[in-house]
């Protein structure tokens, strides 16, 4: 049976009809509808079953707020879970299935549980799994009988965008009273957005397009205000464009549907699915209405029982009649007009009205309208199993919200209610704004100036003022203060906006409706449907001593899920206080925080995905590597070769060969990505005396030193080499992830502690290509290349530098080493890296030149026993616990960062951990890292733990296993101490095994260092 | 996310420009190798972490690198404004310091 009554005022277009399947069934609509509207004009009614109870559930409300309506979109790469039937615009070809129901939609399981939910009172799950042994077991199955929609399985193929900007104005929400704010505030030349969520502006008028306004119908005033907002350079209209955060500052965010009601076939690749707009707003107008709450009453969640709203929405807006036979129940005026409309459009319509007394004019035009008002009854209860069939009334007491006495059954295909409005008070209160409750209103409510020394001002709705012509020339009042705020003035002298609305008359203060009843004993009356909350269950809370409306929130879960109780908060909070014998504002209302409605990951990632996750950076010699076989990691967003492959190889094999070759030959490894800062003034010397824990006084130009820098808790923080260019002129390298870190510690302690040094600094980290020539045939090569340095043992020694020309280019040359063996690091201006690092390459072909990656680099390091800042130690580590006393001059005269801390008890004190080397008894166990060092090998849990390895690796010059570990008092432990003797025996649990392990001297290889000072 | 007048580039600017530097005058005692336990540890790490009004130091990391203060309510995010780090110190003093 169509539902569809096709009439001129509809916003749909009959002409265009489209096809669609739900649930694998087609159905027809026409373009302008939701999916939500045409499942309705299709007589779809049940859509889904609910979240505990398996009851059988439809469409409640036309927007936002719709709590069962959830659908799943589309399928493979396309497919959205949870979207709102009542959000979807229809397009030809849409495919939609519902989300919940198992096994069938017929028959779920969960249904079967209805004569036995006292068994399943709010808590259960808390109550049920205290046991948790218990949930692994059931999971499975609750998660498939509860669960909203299927995450997609395919990866997203939409692209999103993100668009940042400013604004003098953002107003939103386009009904009237935004779109007058609009209108005067561009009128006045400030740059204006205007954001609506639907996909079209014009708000409730939409629904609603018999309203007078100005003398005119809503539906041409409206297109008059649209036409000349259109012509507004200065104004812009977003719509299907939900702003659903507003964070500090007047920051709001928005996002824009920009290819959604497209047909999937009709959307472009090219273009993004969706836009993140991010509005730094001078001035913010919310005009963004509110929200018709339902009353709550015995199986009001039948389908075919809605808001009244909705219904009006759907038959006004939409062309569709919901049912044939309908009962209305109000609490307030609000309901009055969709009855009208209803009655008009050829329906039966009994209109209950809890007030003793209704708003006679309203009641005059409803009786001309043909429709029967009920005064002074309540529906108890509705009547139906999958649909409802009829609703039976209750005579309500004058002054008390208690039954009176017996009222007549009614039948009827489709029941609306009105509770009152809900003021979509969301955004305000997203940076902490609080709305207050109006006990006239029955809402609650923002202040009208909002928060104007903020910039953010609310009008219309959201303010309580729920008539349309006090909302507008309030709205006129607001806009003329937000433009005053400018220094500037309106533009036209402010005109009265009649409305054809009869005066308003009170409302009754009524939530739930009674039944005669103990709340519990009667049917079930859901608060939440989303989450199957029911008035008992917040009762039920209480009871069990949950007093703050946050608990009951939480226990009852009330308020969670995709329509964050948007319906149903106020009647939970107004039922709460009931409950508790106390006022709605000293319960108060739970906390708003974004988003307001569901946004997908995609739009909030946004560009920030797969390639452009985050930057990248590449060396100078990238390609070289690529060219080589190189296997890349991630460095502090540096792509560093870990190792080079060769056909054939592994990664370990590739290890070893890199190894091999620079010890016995020659490797080259690419160190352009450390941290270099170049640092020059007259008081360079003094400065680097008080950042790094060794002196600087004496290092003379052409030199180089090894740095350790402390925090000032005496802990490492960093390393690295630092030479001496002249008297004034150092450059600083810094490990690769600490650079930007470094830099940005020194330049706090130069311009807060010491802005009196004549210091300056400059990162050259990019401007710098590095390569490391290393290993015994390392001068060979570069003198092939170098003919202007002395590169002979007895003029450019260990830790001196030297400028010159390489592969004819200048260059600066360190004799440095991380490797322990002889070794030159040549730093050319990064345009000549390439260039210079293919000479290499080529000038060491004859020795076979190996080029190494930071997998070798760390092995060839640790046979050393240097240190890598972060790995071997964690920010509790002194120069003295990793045996560096040779780095830390005590005899500075500036107490130097990190000095004073060293005599502090715990650092001072004993039972440190220490950085010492570790040999398995048998030298083919590679340790893990990470490996806990204990005293015995058969201690019964718990355990001390001494330690843990913090390097391991398998040596291929030793041919054994070697590690590094930090163990308590570790340094006294070692065989090679003299001192302590006896105790260098300890146990490290690796993988699931003890092993017996010598706590030795850190450096494995070349103890005296004769290679890299040969 | 807030924005931050710099008032050095003398621009307003979105707060992912900036890095946040602790609470901004903080003194490291002049002789710490003289000073007792107490005292150092008092400056490694007690902050007085209020409700309320805090001046903050905030460097302009990817602008003009600069440190300058910022006096910023913790609990409302408001901002009672920026300055440079010798303006700000008169300004800190004359309202008598940390309140």
């Amino acid at each position: 049976m169509s539902h569809r009554v096709k009439h001129s005022g509809a916003r749909v277009d009959f002409d265009r009809p489209l096809a669609f399947s739900f649930d694998g069934k087609s159905y027809g609509g026409y373009a302008g509808d939701t999916l939500a509207s045409a499942l309705l004009a299709n007589g779809v009614r049940m859509l889904g079953r609910s979240f505990k109870y398996g009851r059988p559930r439809g469409i409640v409300g036309a927007g936002p707020e719709e709590p069962n309506a959830l659908t799943q979109v589309e399928t493979g790469a396309a497919t959205i879970p949870n979207l709102k039937a009542t959000q979807v615009e229809l397009y030809d070809g849409l495919i939609a299935r519902r989300t919940t129901g198992w096994p069938t939609l017929d028959f779920d399981l969960k249904s079967l549980c209805g004569p036995f939910s006292r068994f399943m009172p709010a808590g259960f799950y808390y109550k049920t799994f205290q046991n948790r042994t218990l949930w692994p077991r059931f999971e499975h199955i609750i998660r498939q009988a509860a669960g909203y929609g299927s995450a997609p399985e395919e990866a997203d193929a939409d692209t999103y965008d993100h668009r940042h900007r400013h604004a003098e104005v953002v107003v939103v929400g386009g009904g009237a009273c935004g779109l007058l704010a609009a209108l005067d505030a561009g009128r006045a030349g400030l740059q204006v957005i205007l954001f609506d969520e639907q996909n079209e502006m014009g708000g409730w008028l939409l629904s609603s397009p018999n309203t007078v306004i100005g003398g005119e119908p809503a539906a041409q005033w409206l297109k008059t205000i649209i036409a000349e907002l259109r012509s507004l350079p200065n104004v812009e209209m977003l719509t299907r464009t939900s702003a659903f955060a507003l964070h500090d500052m007047n920051l709001i965010v928005a996002v824009e549907q920009l290819q959604d009601h497209l047909p999937l076939a009709e959307r472009s690749e090219t273009k993004p699915r969706q836009r993140l707009h991010r509005v730094r707003a001078d001035r913010i107008i919310l005009a963004s209405g509110a929200i018709e709450r339902p009353l709550v009453f015995g199986n009001n969640d039948l389908p075919g029982i809605l808001t009244a709203s909705a219904l009006t929405t759907y038959l006004n807006r939409y062309g569709v009649g919901v049912g044939k036979r309908v009962v209305l129940q109000t609490s307030n005026d609000y309901a009055y007009q969709g009855a009208c409309d209803l009655a008009n459009s050829g329906c039966s319509v009994v209109l209950v009205d809890t007030r003793m007394r209704p708003n006679t004019a309203w009641e005059q035009r409803a009786h001309v309208a043909g429709v029967d008002v009920r005064p002074g009854y309540g529906v108890a209860a509705a009547q139906g199993g999958r649909a409802v069939k009829g609703v039976k009334l209750v005579k309500l007491d004058a002054d008390r919200n208690v039954m009176s006495g017996e009222g007549p059954t009614v039948e009827c295909d489709a029941v609306g209610s009105s509770g009152g409005l809900s003021p979509t008070v969301h955004l305000y209160c997203h940076d902490g704004g609080r709305p207050y409750w109006d006990e006239e209103k029955l809402a609650f409510v923002v202040s009208a100036t909002g928060r104007a020394a903020a910039g953010i001002y609310c009008v219309g709705s959201i303010t309580g003022t729920f008539g349309l012509q006090a909302a507008l020339a309030q709205t006129q009042q607001t806009v003329g203060e937000v433009i005053a705020s400018f220094g500037k003035a309106p533009a036209q002298e402010t005109r009265k906006i009649e409305t054809d609305e009869p005066e308003a008359t009170p409302a009754r203060r009524i939530f739930r409706v009674p039944d005669g009843k103990a709340e519990g004993h009667g049917q079930k009356a859901f608060v939440d449907f989303q989450n199957d909350v029911s008035a008992a269950d917040i009762h039920l809370a209480i009871r069990e001593n949950y007093r703050s409306i946050e608990h009951i929130k939480r226990y009852t879960a009330l308020g969670f899920g995709t329509d964050q109780g948007k319906l149903s908060n106020v009647n939970g909070f107004a039922i709460a206080a009931d409950a508790l014998s106390k006022s709605i504002p000293e319960v108060g209302t739970t906390t708003y925080r974004p988003a307001y409605s569901p946004v997908t990951f995609g739009t909030l990632a946004g560009p920030h995905e797969g390639d452009t996750f985050e930057p990248r950076r590449y060396t100078a010699m990238h390609a070289s590597h690529v060219a080589r076989g190189a296997v890349f990691e991630n460095v502090g967003q540096w792509l560093r070769p870990q190792y080079f492959l060769k056909p054939g190889e592994d990664q370990e094999a590739a290890i070893r060969r890199e190894c091999v070759a620079t010890r016995r030959s020659v490797g080259l490894m690419d160190a352009s990505t450390l941290g270099k800062i170049d640092i020059q003034g007259k008081n360079v010397r003094e400065f680097l005396n008080r950042v790094y824990a060794n002196a600087w006084t004496q290092l003379a130009p052409g030199k180089c030193r090894y740095g350790l820098m402390l925090d000032e808790n005496g802990m490492v923080m960093d390393d690295g080499v630092t030479a001496c260019i002249s008297d004034e002129h150092f450059v600083m390298t810094t490990t690769t992830g600490g650079a930007a870190r470094v830099m940005s510690w020194l330049e706090n302690w130069h311009q807060t502690e010491w802005p009196d040094l004549d210091v300056y600094m400059t990162s050259v980290t990019d401007h710098w290509a590095t390569a490391a020539v290393v290993g015994p045939k390392s001068r060979q090569v570069l003198e092939k290349l170098c003919s202007d340095i002395d590169l002979s043992p007895g003029s450019f020694k260990f830790m001196d530098w030297r400028e010159g020309t390489v592969a004819g280019v200048p260059a600066r040359v360190f004799r440095i080493s991380f490797s322990g063996e002889l070794a030159f690091e040549v730093n050319v201006d990064a345009s000549y890296g390439h260039h210079v690092w293919e000479a290499l390459m080529e000038a060491g072909a004859e020795f076979g030149i190996t080029p190494y990656g930071t997998d070798a680099m760390h092995l060839l390091r640790a046979e050393k026993g240097f240190i890598i800042v972060g790995q071997d130690t964690d920010g509790s580590m002194t120069p003295f616990d990793l045996d560096m006393a040779w780095a830390v001059s005590m005899k500075k005269p500036f107490s130097f960062i990190g000095k004073r801390s060293f005599a502090r008890s715990d650092t001072a004190g004993p039972n440190r951990k220490q950085l010492v080397g570790l040999l398995t008894d048998d030298p083919s166990v590679v340790l893990a890292e990470g490996a806990q060092i204990i005293e015995r090998p058969d201690a019964s849990l718990p355990v001390a733990m001494l330690g843990h390895v913090t390097s391991s690796y398998f040596s291929p010059e030793l041919n054994r296993s070697i590690a590094m570990a930090v163990v308590r008092d570790g340094i006294q432990r070692r065989s090679d101490d003299s001192r302590k003797a006896g105790r260098d025996v300890l146990f490290a649990y690796s993988r699931g095994t003890t092993h017996k392990v010598k706590v030795v001297s850190p450096v494995f290889v070349d103890p005296k260092g004769e290679r890299q000072n040969g | 996310m807030f924005v931050l007048f710099c008032p050095h580039c003398q621009e307003k600017r979105e707060e992912e420009e900036f890095g946040y530097g602790g609470e901004a005058f903080r003194v490291r005692p002049s002789t710490p190798d003289t000073v007792d336990d107490e005292t150092w540890g008092d400056y490694l790490f007690m902050r007085s972490n209020p409700k309320g009004w805090n001046w903050e130091l905030w460097s302009h990391a990817t602008g003009c690198r600069k440190f300058f203060v910022v006096k910023r309510n913790t609990a409302t995010n408001a901002i009672a404004g920026s300055w440079t780090l010798a303006e700000g110190r008169k300004v800190y003093d004359a309202e008598g310091g940390a309140q």
